[in-house]
């Protein structure tokens, strides 16, 4: 059934303004519940939100801060921060980073082969820091960037203060250098203290006194937008942000006179080798030469994996610190202190002949232990003949009567058989050989035993014992004091910027050598001046205006690294002896000892004496620089 | 109305010719000022809102021109001529949905977009104002309260537009319209017990209605129930916008001085998101007085609706103006975080679009109902 109903329109009007009233009362409602809302957040809430909206816009940024100046004993600059163009890459802002380094290699800012390293230090790096991977760009490096940024986002083109070594490959191997941080760096190093700092002492000094070096980072609160790059608001506005600067690292005052250090490396005339310089008043390491040397610089810039692979292949090695860690037989060198062992021991008077006739046996034995040069002999020798001469049969004579413990307990006095103590890492102690310690050193118990010709050879500074030229330094400085012995350092204060103070290290003096009869040092001191005066190294010694006491030394040959191939000529002459030489002067009160070695130079008194001599020259001749 | 405040005589020629030359243009006085209002403040915040890009600002009002102007056309339609145009309008809108939706554009990953070489504009914008003219047409000619069958028609004449839209996806579009027609049925005189039932049905309807969402407006409802769940991702409308509207307090940051607006924290600042620009920089204030700027035409709209002559009239003239309580409210509770978020500008305020002129269209409709009282009255 259908109803039909009319019209009407006084009803309709009428029940319109009861639904008007009724949408009157609900948007009413509604405008009431918006503005709570609006008071809730704004008025209730407002304190949290004011903070949550302070967080959003500010982003800390870092100030790197300044890494201390190296100066070198006389003040001059050795290592500095300049600034320099430096590429940075921003992940988050790269899009696909495989595609961008693919980039960089094409456009000529990566080598191919640096890509998996540049990779790996991106990714070990924090989100949206801009990480440094392509240090002190030179200035067609800059042109290249210039022409292909569109092309590169999130690569930015940066100025840094980046480190600069003025002196080169001069004395690179004490100062050392700094690199881009390495993934295993940030796992030693409080990676916060690194925020902004793109690279980090490696080797040397720099890494030694990194924590000094450092300094404190600052940061600053930048003002960024969403994406999180850099904004600004409008024209007076107070943002508030925060500002925390910097605290520049100290700065160090090395020990080593580069100008020393030079005349020492130019001595070498481009001869393997090295050689330290100690003032045996306080340690002081004055020169610190391995050589060849390396321009430290090459890796303050980010060193390519080429250029890398030149250095570690090259057969010179000249990545391979001589110095700190090159073990070598001593040789005659340390024939004075054997001496001294024999009359502290109360084996031996000075005055005791011994006649060389050319080789020495030992008892009940048929094997001949020869003069170096065939059918050199010194006749009858007293002490001080024998080490003028190097007599060797004295001194295996004197090794077989003092016994292997008494030798090993006298030459550990002396400090062989463990490092110096140097204020820089890596330092290797070589070995001074005893029975105990062939126990260990060897597994078989046939390879154990220890065999008195074993002594016999350790009497002239061969067989089992190896020394660094740091040990043989401060031994011969030792023997110039008198007994008075001091811990070898490369720092000798270190400056804060700011404030300009001075915290000067005190030396470092080691237990001294009592001898029963202190009358001794005269006469081993008396018998390695005769050396220089009439001895093996006389003619190198010929016109000083200062008395040298020395001692030559030839050892044969452990050469480093035996690995690579060589042609016949090469190997021949990798096999020659080394050349060594210790000396100190003046004698009577030294201010300087030198320990020198020349690489398969062979005799020591031609080779290596002079370059001991023109350090002295350099040293002593002139006012000696303060 | 406020002449006798105004002593000089000098003035009071001038607003009696005011007020008769806004009669004769059969425009009306109060509701023109209250959206002339709320449209400077508007175009003020916009200015700040579009931070270096001035050319957008421009645009916009440009926009408010044509806006205005579209208005004063449509004012000048008779209402009986408007009635007749209803189902024209609503069939042609139809159509053009039909066409988006076999060859509609893609814009924003949507299909909403009829591109006529000359003018792009979205259909849906049609429907705002086709789907109410439709449904007071056929309400019209029916005695009211609605009978059941009438219900039914008006019902279908709603969800079948609203469906294509939603369909684009364009949700928010989609409940603006469906709620355009619903007014008009329910202040046409939907019995209560339709409305409870209604809203029984919806409440049944929602996971159904879950079944066919978007898995992009399904994360839009979740991330309104826990924002946090998303930070960066959905919630990040969310989050920024509250954080935005918060920090400005009572008083705002200042004009142009909003961190979170400025440094681009805030998505969608010009556009959906302006609310909480208004919220940072000019503060609780602000908000309040653009909402006071809004409850004034959504009140001066409803009080010409009830001066209508004729059912249509006052249907259409009522529906347009709840409906733009609807914009706002939507709007500000969506960025508020009151409510989902649908992509529903903030009326008057928002820059883009078609939104503005559509909306002038319809107070022009608004004020020809109004005055085609007073011609026969």
């Amino acid at each position: 059934m259908r109803r039909v109903r009319i019209k009407d329109e006084a009803l309709e009007q009428r029940m319109y303004f009861q639904r008007v009233l009724l949408a009157a009362v609900l948007v009413t409602l509604i405008g009431i519940a918006l503005v709570g809302r609006a008071f809730w957040l704004q008025v209730v809430q407002h304190a949290h939100y004011v903070e949550l909206s302070q967080g959003n816009r500010a982003r800390i940024e870092p100030l790197p801060p300044n890494r201390g100046v190296i100066y070198d004993r006389a003040g001059r600059v050795i290592a500095e921060n300049t600034p320099a163009y430096q590429l940075e890459l921003i992940r988050e802002q790269v899009g696909d980073l495989e595609d961008t380094l693919a980039r960089l290699v094409r456009f000529g800012l990566l080598e191919p082969g640096d890509v998996g390293r540049v990779r790996q230090l991106v990714l070990s790096r924090r989100t949206f820091e801009a990480v440094p991977f392509l240090l002190q760009l030179d200035d067609e490096e800059v042109a290249r960037y210039a022409v292909h940024r569109h092309e590169l986002p999130g690569v930015l083109l940066e100025t840094r203060m980046a480190r600069h070594y003025p002196y080169g490959t001069v004395g690179a191997h004490a100062l050392g250098y700094v690199g881009t941080i390495s993934e295993p760096d940030l796992v030693r190093v409080d990676r916060e203290r690194y925020f902004g700092t793109g690279v980090i002492g490696k080797t040397g000094i720099e890494s030694a006194y990194e924590a000094d070096l450092l300094g404190t980072g600052g940061y600053r609160e930048v003002l960024v937008n969403a994406e999180g790059r850099p904004a600004r608001l409008a024209e007076g506005t107070d943002p508030q942000l925060r500002t925390h600067p910097p605290q520049a690292g100290r700065d160090l005052r090395m020990t080593i006179d580069f100008e020393l250090q030079r005349v020492a490396e130019e001595a070498f005339a481009g001869r393997r080798g090295g050689v330290v310089a100690i003032d045996p008043t306080n340690g002081d390491v004055l020169v610190f030469a391995s050589l060849p040397s390396f321009d430290p610089n090459g890796f303050a810039r980010g060193i390519s994996r080429s250029d890398y692979l030149a250095l570690t292949e090259n057969p010179d090695q000249p990545l391979f610190n001589r110095v700190l860690r090159g073990t070598y037989p001593p040789g005659s060198t340390i024939k004075p202190l054997m001496a001294l062992a024999g009359l502290e021991n109360g084996v031996i008077r000075p005055e005791d002949p011994v006649f060389c006739g050319g080789s020495y046996s030992l008892p009940g034995s048929r094997h001949r232990y020869r003069e170096p040069k065939r059918g050199g002999t010194h006749g009858p020798v007293d002490m001080h003949r024998a080490v003028m001469k190097s007599c060797d049969v004295y001194f295996y004579r004197l090794a077989n009567t003092l016994g292997i413990q008494r030798i090993h307990d006298s030459m550990s006095r002396m400090g062989f058989g463990e490092p110096t103590g140097i204020d820089i890492a890596g330092e290797r102690g070589g070995i001074m050989p005893s029975p105990a310690w062939k126990k260990t050193a060897f597994s078989t118990r046939e390879h154990q035993v220890w065999f008195p010709g074993e002594t016999v050879i350790v009497g002239i500074g061969q067989g089992y014992w190896t020394a660094t030229l740091l040990q043989l330094a401060k031994a011969t400085a030792l023997l110039g004091m008198r007994g008075q012995p001091y811990q070898p350092r490369l720092v000798r204060a270190l400056v804060d910027p700011a404030t300009g103070k001075v915290e000067e290290r005190k030396p470092l003096p080691l237990p001294r050598i009592e001898l029963a009869h202190p009358e001794n040092w005269e006469i081993i001191v008396d018998a390695m001046v005769a050396v220089t005066t009439g001895g093996t190294a006389s003619v190198a010694a010929r016109g000083a205006t200062y008395s040298i006491a020395g001692k030559t030394g030839t050892a044969q040959v452990f050469s480093v690294g035996q690995t690579e191939k060589y042609d016949e000529k090469e190997v021949a002459e990798r096999l020659r002896d080394h050349a060594l030489f210790v000396a100190f002067a003046p004698a009577e009160s030294p201010k300087l000892a030198v320990a020198v070695l020349v690489e398969n130079g062979g005799f020591g008194g031609s080779q290596a004496a002079p370059i001991a001599r023109a350090i002295f020259d350099a040293y002593l001749v002139p006012e000696p620089p303060k | 109305m406020i002449y006798g405040e105004l002593g000089d005589s000098r003035t009071r020629r001038t607003v009696t010719g005011m007020a008769q030359l806004l009669r004769a243009l059969r425009l009306d006085g109060m509701l023109l000022s209250g959206l002339v209002a709320v449209t400077l403040f508007g175009l003020f915040v916009l200015w700040s809102a579009a931070g270096d890009n001035t050319s957008l600002w421009f645009s916009q009002v440009a926009r408010v021109g044509i806006g205005f102007a579209l208005l004063a056309v449509l004012s000048q339609v008779p209402d009986h001529f408007l009635r007749m145009l209803s189902p024209a309008a609503y069939v042609l809108g139809l159509v053009l949905l039909v066409v988006v939706a076999l060859a509609g554009d893609i814009g924003k990953g949507a299909q909403r977009w009829l591109d006529l070489g000359v003018i792009r504009f979205q259909p849906s914008e049609i429907m705002k104002l086709a789907v109410p003219m439709m449904c007071a047409w056929y309400l019209h000619q029916r005695a009211l309260p609605p009978a059941l069958r009438d219900v039914g028609a008006v019902m279908l004449i709603i969800l079948v537009p609203v469906a294509l839209i939603a369909e684009q996806p364009d949700l928010g579009t989609a409940l603006l319209v469906a709620a355009s027609g619903l007014i008009v049925l329910v202040m046409g005189g939907l019995s209560p017990a339709f409305i409870v039932g209604g809203v029984a049905v919806l409440g049944a309807a929602v996971p159904v209605g879950w079944h066919f969402m978007h898995e992009y407006q399904r994360q839009r409802v979740l991330t309104l129930l826990d924002p946090q769940s998303d930070a960066l991702g959905a919630g990040y409308h969310i989050i920024q916008s509250q954080i935005a509207i918060g920090s400005g307090g009572v008083f705002g940051k200042g004009w142009m001085n909003g961190s979170q607006a400025q440094l681009e924290f805030l998505p969608e600042r010009s556009t959906d998101f302006i609310f909480a620009v208004i919220g940072e920089e000019l503060g609780l204030l602000g908000l309040i007085a653009l909402l006071a700027g809004y409850l004034f035409i959504v009140g001066r709209g409803v009080t010409m609706s009830l001066q209508c002559r004729d059912a249509f009239s006052r249907l259409l003239a009522g529906s347009i103006a709840l409906t733009f309580f609807v914009y706002a409210f939507v709007n500000a509770g969506m960025v508020m975080g009151l409510l989902p978020v649908v992509g529903v500008p903030l009326p008057l305020v928002s820059y883009g679009g078609t939104s503005f002129v559509t909306l002038m269209a319809g107070f022009g409709i608004l004020m020809s109902l109004h005055s085609s009282r007073k011609l026969v009255g």
